[in-house]
């Protein structure tokens, strides 16, 4: 099903929209041309040759040079609500993900309380149907409030609309637990989102252990914390036929797994993020938590090019952000007393077309891909082009140059870890299941209607 | 110079200005009146979140022998306990307008975030197992004075480097200076990708021998609760530095407080090789010295504006 159909955001007009001339991207639907894209009342109506798409009194937008993609999907967003609403919103996440070309996110549950009842779930659908510019699928946790012992109510939580299940921020620490939940899925389906790291080998850490975390005698964080446990879900997840997700990857040792799993028949995907794809631990010789401290931490080079070696032969399906909003006074300490995250929803189409594509280390068309990638694992239809799907779609300036922040930001909270960055490629024009959900003011003001 | 904030940061030629200065003061040092008037109205600031003796009692003294007000806060019995945050200490404390704020912290960079916040000149004076560079710098200065140079010497840096700040700072510095640097200890407190700083790493004191000069480190009873080691026992066995196992030739350094009988036996602390006590004494000079470059030295501008003259270099010897 779609994302408007699994998915809440806040109703309103379908779009009637003629993007003029866009050079159209969408290998998945075989599409790579100049057309005239026709909206219609939320609905690719048709993709006409360039310069004869009918208005019939719609918006007609100048996209000669301009790039259409497939609007994005993250599978993975903390919009920490309720509870931190200080750092983030229903609204003000939605926000963040529509200027970063995104038409579905979705929200991890590890909030203040977690999601862990059909009440606190139904909540924030509401709030998803009142406020949200694009649509949120909500995930509820494996287990009950996250303490990694006893299984939420899996059914019920699926009935009340639970996309899927996830204690993502933690790891489920005991097998016998997570065997439990991969039999349980049975049951209620939902694919298992898992935040992969044995707690025993990365405590006391704060950034990956190696050359750098000597140097600097910060505790480290092994790659073998995180591999070490994709291993063992994996073999739980093949010896119960159930379905996994890897969140965020990376490390090296982890795309092996990931990669043999897969070979092996196992029922398992994986996401990267765009910060451990551009960047490794070097950074963190700066010593600064603002851009460069998160779980799992910024790794090596080698690790960086697993990753996108990865990407590249489909080990890794899909791009997440891990959008991870925090207030200054959680970043204005010491490394090693700050807290793990940053935010990514607005620059990580940006920041991978600079970082991956121009230097020519990857294709256009494979970050177009794996951007919308993370919609598929979750059972969610995969947004497309094709005539006849409803509109979801980035409209992209790939020259236009930006700094990070310089404008500040839709999201509530500024630990960017492209903050201050000048990257080039652009979102000008969101539309998220057949609505407009954003326009770059600079762009609309220079548009005719 | 603006900041002492990493040995990382600097050059063999910085290192040899302070060791120079140093020298200076320690012939101040020899006099009946040891005070100079440098800091005169200005005011230092010492900010310890960590417990320390001898780095918290050098720096103040050092302070006051040049003549500067000292405020010295620690962390507990102050608003620190009260729950404020660093940079809201170091906001109110920047109030009174210090020359230069000294800071221990048990994490890493809380030094460089501090300099990020005040107009002050920041000392690290120990940041979590980072660094620890006036520490280093009064090693240098000790071995310096014994050896001339450290220029081809061989030093081995025995026991928890891991968990150790000085090992970091001193192994930096020693090879900055131009000594190769050998560390040794248990593969369980050697941190994994250390080898990448240039230095050897082994796990076994056979080949102590080939050292120039033996530098111990503090060997922490809380170790063995993490499995770093079985015991302090089996660990004193393998790599305690006793007089058998040096020889008379060899210097021996050990940064404070020492474990007797653990990672140093009684013998070698007390035979004449050992520049233990020696250090100490450095550790006041040096940071004279350190507060002199900050704060007096060189790259400041010797004629400063009127009303300031307090802050302008005054020639060391005259009595306060």
């Amino acid at each position: 099903m779609s994302t408007s159909e699994l998915l809440d955001f806040r109703p309103g007009e379908g779009a009637d929209l003629v993007l003029r001339r866009a050079t159209l991207l969408d290998p998945v639907a075989g599409i790579d041309a100049v057309h005239d894209v026709v909206i219609r009342g939320g609905e690719i109506a048709e993709l006409a040759a360039p310069g004869e798409g009918q208005a019939d009194g719609a918006e007609v937008v100048d996209a000669e040079g301009l790039h259409a993609f497939p609007a994005f999907f993250d599978p993975h967003v903390h919009l920490r609500t309720p509870g931190q609403e200080h750092k983030e919103d229903v609204e003000t996440g939605a926000r963040a993900a529509a200027a970063g070309g995104y038409c579905g996110i979705l929200a991890m549950a590890n909030t203040e309380p977690p999601v862990s009842t059909a009440a606190d779930l139904s909540a924030l659908r509401e709030q998803a149907r009142e406020g949200a510019a694009v649509p949120i699928g909500f995930l509820a946790t494996v287990t009950a409030g996250m303490k990694g012992e006893e299984l939420t109510e899996m059914v019920e939580l699926r009935e009340a609309g639970a996309l899927g299940f996830s204690d993502d921020g933690l790891p489920i620490r005991s097998a016998r637990v997570m065997l439990r939940a991969l039999q349980y899925q049975r049951l209620c389906g939902g694919t298992i989102a898992l935040h992969e790291e044995d707690p025993e080998l990365s405590a006391g850490g704060a950034m990956h252990e190696g050359a750098v975390s000597a140097a600097l005698g910060i505790g480290g964080i092994p790659s073998v914390s995180e591999s070490t446990m994709i291993a063992r879900d994996a073999a739980l997840a093949g010896y119960e036929k159930a379905r996994i997700h890897v969140q965020h990857l990376s490390a090296a040792e982890s795309v092996e797994v990931v990669c043999a799993a897969k070979a092996a028949g196992v029922l398992i995907s994986a996401e990267a993020s765009p910060h451990h794809l551009c960047l490794t631990d070097e950074e963190v010789r700066s010593l600064d938590p603002h851009r460069f401290k998160m779980n799992p931490p910024l790794r090596e080079e080698r690790d960086r090019q697993a990753l996108i070696d990865g990407l590249r032969d489909g080990t890794v399906e899909c791009i997440a952000t891990d959008h991870a909003p925090h207030q200054p006074e959680e970043k204005d300490v010491p490394f090693e007393q700050a807290a793990f995250g940053v935010t990514g929803l607005e620059t990580a189409f940006a920041a991978l077309h600079t970082e991956l594509v121009l230097p020519g280390t990857i294709d256009l068309g494979l970050l177009v891909e794996r951007m919308a990638g993370g919609a598929a694992p979750f059972g969610i239809e995969r947004p497309s082009l094709a005539p006849g799907s409803e509109a979801n779609v980035a409209l992209c300036d790939l020259g236009a140059e930006w700094t990070v922040g310089e404008e500040g930001y839709e999201s509530r909270s500024e630990n960017s870890w492209c903050h201050g960055r000048t990257l080039t490629g652009r979102v000008l024009v969101t539309v998220a299941a057949g609505q407009v959900a954003f326009r770059l003011r600079s762009f609309s003001l220079g548009v005719a209607p | 110079m603006k900041h002492l904030l990493a040995i990382e940061q600097l050059s063999r030629e910085e290192i040899e200005a302070i060791l120079d200065r140093a020298e200076s003061f320690a012939e101040v040092g020899r006099r009946d009146i040891k005070k100079v008037p440098t800091l005169r109205g200005r005011t230092v600031v010492t900010l310890f979140y960590e417990s320390s003796t001898r780095t918290s009692s050098s720096f103040e003294l050092a302070a006051k022998r040049l003549s500067a007000d000292l405020i010295s806060v620690k962390a507990a019995g102050s608003s620190v306990e009260k729950g404020e945050s660093l940079k809201d200490t170091v906001a109110t404390l920047s109030a009174y307008d210090p020359a230069a704020i000294v800071i221990r912290h048990p994490y890493a960079g809380a030094a460089q975030m501090v300099a990020g916040w005040t107009p002050a000149a920041v000392v690290n004076a120990g940041d979590g197992k980072h660094e620890h560079p006036s520490q280093a710098l009064l090693d240098v200065y000790t071995l310096r004075r014994r050896l001339g140079t450290l220029e081809g010497k061989r030093i081995w840096i025995v026991g928890d480097v891991l968990h150790s700040r000085v090992a970091r700072s001193n192994l930096i510095a020693f090879q900055r200076m131009g000594a190769e640097v050998t560390l040794c200890g248990p593969p369980t407190l050697i941190p994994r990708g250390i080898e990448q700083l240039g230095c050897e790493v082994t796990h076994s004191l056979d080949r102590l021998g080939e050292a120039d000069v033996v530098y111990a480190l503090r060997m922490q009873q809380e170790r063995m609760s993490d499995s770093f080691v079985p015991s302090l026992r089996e660990y004193a066995a393998v790599f305690q530095v006793d007089t058998r196992r040096l020889n008379p030739r060899q210097l021996l350094m050990h940064p404070g407080p020492v474990n007797r009988g653990v990672e140093l036996s009684g013998e070698a602390i007390d035979s004449p090789q050992s520049l233990i006590a020696e250090q100490v004494a450095s550790g006041l000079v040096v940071r004279m010295a350190i507060l002199y470059e900050l704060l007096a030295g060189g790259e400041r501008p010797s004629a400063v504006g009127d009303g300031d003259a307090a802050a302008s270099a005054t020639p060391i010897g005259q009595p306060a």
